[in-house]
């Protein structure tokens, strides 16, 4: 077998980004994936490309957040040219729909606070009723307004993922599948990976492989604390176009395809959906804009997001194991730039990305309170 | 427009009538939608909403959701899972629906 240089555990959207940003530094990389029975964030996600609002406990995160939003053109013109695979980036803003004044006002005031915390360089907009239903034609009245920032957008998920395994193995890289990795074993001229049915070797290992990552990366002396967090979607059919943004938990695709998600629930590994959750999905849908009441729904699915204990990515190579890294978030669609362009070259032998220091596992090590994830 | 199906329904029993596309056609009581239309001769009933390629009723037992029609001004109702009645107008679809924009009312 060929010698590798990195071999990248996970092929989902963390993964795959790194796993292509390593082939275009010229490396040859193993990525070795789940099974078909693994829980795949990457395949349940809903899309966006987003940034109002993250970040509001720790504005580094909204700092490297933007700096993937300020790559993805980049990206999309990259995997268009390697793949001819259109992953369906628009970025014309984004809305988020607030239900009350109470909601609005928290609303301004957390992005003001962002705002002015990253020196008033985070542009944002905060629309009422008439104004927002001008551009958001079947607005609800409930809907009081919204927040909207021109930074936020969206894209295909599933094309992205078939178009960073796509340009991955064009630079390279070789997938295996159905890979359960059992351990990361120090080894001459660096580490042998065992999975259920074979090993590999190679002087860096990338541990992607999401909610898998935390058993991995205490092997290798890392802190990964993640758990499964899991959201609901609800899938309409495809309609004539009426949404020409996204929100926050609505977005109509590029084929028409509506798109419907929310909720946050803490169920352990249970990727299955509730009757009741999605009933308030899709009432807040109905409420945000009636004419989804008319709507056939065409499928539900629940997908575990991959969560850190407070909410932010974890990105860090080990000390007792040089060489090895672990590389794990819930926005994988959202930082998948970062993980083309600036994570996968820190990993291949280049400088840490500025301000990917905050993002380290030792942070654990202090306690701090769990908190819930804002977009 | 000439059927590619026959029925097995006997002479004699009863029938209603349904509107298709506006022209009424005599059919058979008791039957699906889909499984009328195809009696009366009806290849494609819809367009798909993003390619526009022609699609008429497959499956006849409610899985494949390719004999979407309108009925009585009810878009994207599964054609094989409804009898017919009579009375009834169906309409094709043609590309993605149009969700109607309701009227709203005063401001919350």
């Amino acid at each position: 077998m060929d010698a590798v240089d990195v071999i990248v555990i996970g092929g989902g959207l963390v993964g795959s980004a790194i796993a292509y940003g390593l082939g275009r530094c010229g490396r040859r990389v193993t990525v070795l994936d789940g099974a078909d029975d693994a829980f795949r964030a990457a395949r349940g996600n809903f899309g966006l490309v987003w940034v109002q609002g993250k970040g509001a406990a720790l504005p580094p995160y909204a700092t490297w957040t933007r700096g993937s939003q300020t790559r993805w053109p980049a990206l999309a013109a990259a995997l268009r040219e390697e793949t001819g695979i259109d992953v369906q980036l628009r970025q014309p803003g984004g809305f988020h729909l607030c239900f009350s004044d109470a909601q609005m006002q928290q609303r301004a005031t957390m992005l003001q606070a962002l705002c002015d915390e990253l020196g008033g360089d985070y542009p944002f907009a905060m629309l009422g009723h008439a104004e927002l239903a001008a551009k958001l034609p079947g607005l609800g009245p409930r809907v009081v307004g919204a927040s909207y920032s021109d930074m936020d957008g969206h894209v295909n998920p599933l094309k992205l993922l078939r178009a960073l395994h796509a340009a991955a193995q064009r630079r390279g890289a070789r997938f295996v599948a159905g890979q359960q990795v059992d351990a990361i074993e120090p080894a001459a001229g660096g580490y042998t990976v065992r999975t259920q049915t074979g090993r590999f070797d190679a002087p860096r290992v990338v541990i992607a492989a999401g909610l898998g990552s935390r058993a991995l990366a205490a092997q290798v002396g890392l802190n990964v604390p993640v758990r499964p967090n899991r959201g609901e979607v609800l899938i309409g059919e495809r309609v004539a176009p009426f949404l020409d943004y996204p929100t926050t938990y609505i977005r109509q695709t590029e084929e028409g395809t509506i798109q419907i998600g929310d909720s946050h629930e803490d169920v352990g590994f249970d990727d299955g959906v509730r009757a009741d959750v999605l009933a308030a999905i899709a009432q807040h849908a109905v409420h945000a804009f009636p004419l989804l009441a008319q709507m056939k729904l065409v499928r539900a699915w629940g997908a575990l997001r991959v969560m850190s204990s407070d909410g932010f990515p974890v990105y860090q190579e080990s000390e007792r194991c040089p060489g090895v890294f672990a590389a794990t978030c819930h926005s994988g669609v959202t930082l998948a730039a970062a993980h083309v362009l600036r994570v996968a070259p820190w990993i291949a032998g280049g400088a840490a990305p500025a301000g990917i220091e905050p993002f380290s596992g030792a942070r654990f090590e202090r306690a701090q309170p769990s908190l819930q994830p804002v977009h | 427009m000439e059927s590619l199906f026959r029925t097995d329904v006997p002479a004699g029993a009863p029938r209603v009538t349904i509107e298709f596309d506006g022209a009424p056609f005599s059919v058979p009581a008791g039957l699906s939608v889909a499984a009328a239309l195809l009696a009366a001769g009806a290849r494609a009933t819809r367009t798909t909403p993003s390619g526009h390629a022609p699609r008429g009723p497959y499956c006849m037992m409610g899985v494949c959701f390719e004999c979407l029609v309108e009925i009585d001004g009810v878009a994207s109702r599964q054609a094989c899972v409804t009898p017919v009645r009579d009375g009834m107008r169906v309409r094709s679809q043609h590309g993605a629906r149009v969700l109607r924009v309701v009227a709203e009312g005063p401001s919350r």
